[in-house]
């Protein structure tokens, strides 16, 4: 029990340091934040109920007030803004990415972990993150589309990798990664 | 660990947490009716004089949390220029806007102790068992210490790279970056289990 509090609790305090540390270049000269990776990881490293839990407690902090999303944004603040699709959809992402992760784990490879990843942290996500930016400006859900597809690319980039460093993490420490 | 809650004293700071919160909730389901420009300016120009009292600094600070929204107006307006709805466009950023800037006002001026005493009282009422409030009180504690802890060494480890490397970090750091935060879970497993377990 001990062990699980743990792992969800730092592995959501890693999700906020992702946020903290920019210097994480990605792809060369790609801004794009690390943060959003920390989730897709979560779910291949700890799986679908763990990662989401503690994808959870991150959320529930930074709506208490702590400045723990990637710019040092926080607060109830962000839950009215359009990226309140995003925000309810990250535990979703997490737990369908680590299902994923943990049915296909004796199979290895980082491909498999990737493939988890996109379809949890990119369709899922997206699928919420479009319907909330939809209703929270109230536009159509094709319009939407068009104006998030502009993140898409990223979070691709950002899919492979946590294949890749979920097969890193599996070879370090093969009793503690699901996936 | 620092909070966003604004070291500018306002008179909302005083006011108990779950009015404040309740209130706020009630605002912002109040504007989703707003569908004409003179309202939402309305609801905007409301918001902004509550962040009044607490004068310059205060509604600097307020205005700073705003930002992330300039990225939406420019997405959202551009949209509302080429589709030529343009008061729709306005009506939907202001009401955002409104929005956004109660709820930063919330945060602004509640301390985070008295937002977790909201949570545990809410979590008491809903009738919640106390050994997944303790747990959750415990991994709570652990994610506000912790979070400057690892934040701390990623940086080390961006340090130990840039000497021995003239490439820029990249994404290698995040195995060796993943590992500190479950190696330092088990050790705070261990020590847990030691003092009595949660």
């Amino acid at each position: 029990m001990e062990r699980t509090i743990t792992l969800i609790a730092l592995f959501a305090a890693l999700i906020a340091a992702l946020g903290l540390v920019p210097k994480f270049d990605l792809a060369s000269g790609v801004p794009i934040t690390a943060q959003s990776m920390g989730f897709m990881l979560a779910g291949t490293v700890l799986g679908a109920k763990r990662g989401a839990l503690a994808a959870l407690l991150f959320l529930g902090l930074v709506a208490l007030g702590l400045p723990l999303l990637a710019g040092g944004r926080g607060g109830l603040g962000v839950f009215t803004g359009p990226t309140l699709g995003f925000l309810v959809g990250f535990p979703i992402a997490a737990y369908v990415t680590g299902a994923l992760a943990q049915g296909w784990a004796a199979k290895g490879g980082f491909i498999l972990p990737a493939l988890a990843a996109t379809v949890g942290g990119i369709v899922v996500l997206y699928g919420f993150g479009i319907a909330g930016f939809a209703v929270v400006t109230g536009k159509s859900i094709a319009a939407s589309t068009a104006i998030m597809a502009v993140f898409i690319p990223g979070d691709l980039i950002k899919a492979v990798l946590t294949g890749l460093i979920t097969q890193g993490l599996r070879k370090a420490r093969p009793d503690l990664v699901v996936a | 660990m620092i909070s966003l809650t604004s070291d500018i004293r306002t008179p909302w700071h005083g006011l108990p947490a779950g009015p404040k919160l309740l209130a706020l909730c009630l605002w912002t389901l109040a504007l989703t009716w707003v569908q004409v420009v003179p309202v939402a300016l309305g609801a905007c120009a409301a918001v902004a004089v509550l962040y009044l009292p607490g004068g310059v600094a205060f509604v600097r600070q307020g205005l700073r949390l705003l930002k992330p929204l300039w990225v939406f107006a420019v997405l959202v307006g551009g949209w509302h220029v080429v589709t030529g709805e343009i008061a729709q466009g306005a009506v939907i950023l202001l009401r955002l806007a409104a929005a956004i800037a109660a709820a930063n006002l919330v945060t602004l001026t509640t301390r985070l102790d008295t937002m977790l005493a909201v949570v545990e009282r809410a979590l008491a009422v809903l009738r919640v068992p106390p050994l997944f409030r303790k747990r959750l009180a415990l991994a709570v504690a652990l994610v506000i210490r912790f979070t400057p802890v690892l934040a701390q060494k990623g940086s080390q480890l961006v340090l130990a790279w840039r000497a021995r490397s003239a490439r820029r970090p990249g994404w290698h750091l995040m195995v060796p970056f993943a590992l500190t935060a479950l190696d330092d879970a088990e050790r705070v497993a261990d020590a847990i289990r030691a003092r009595g377990g949660a």
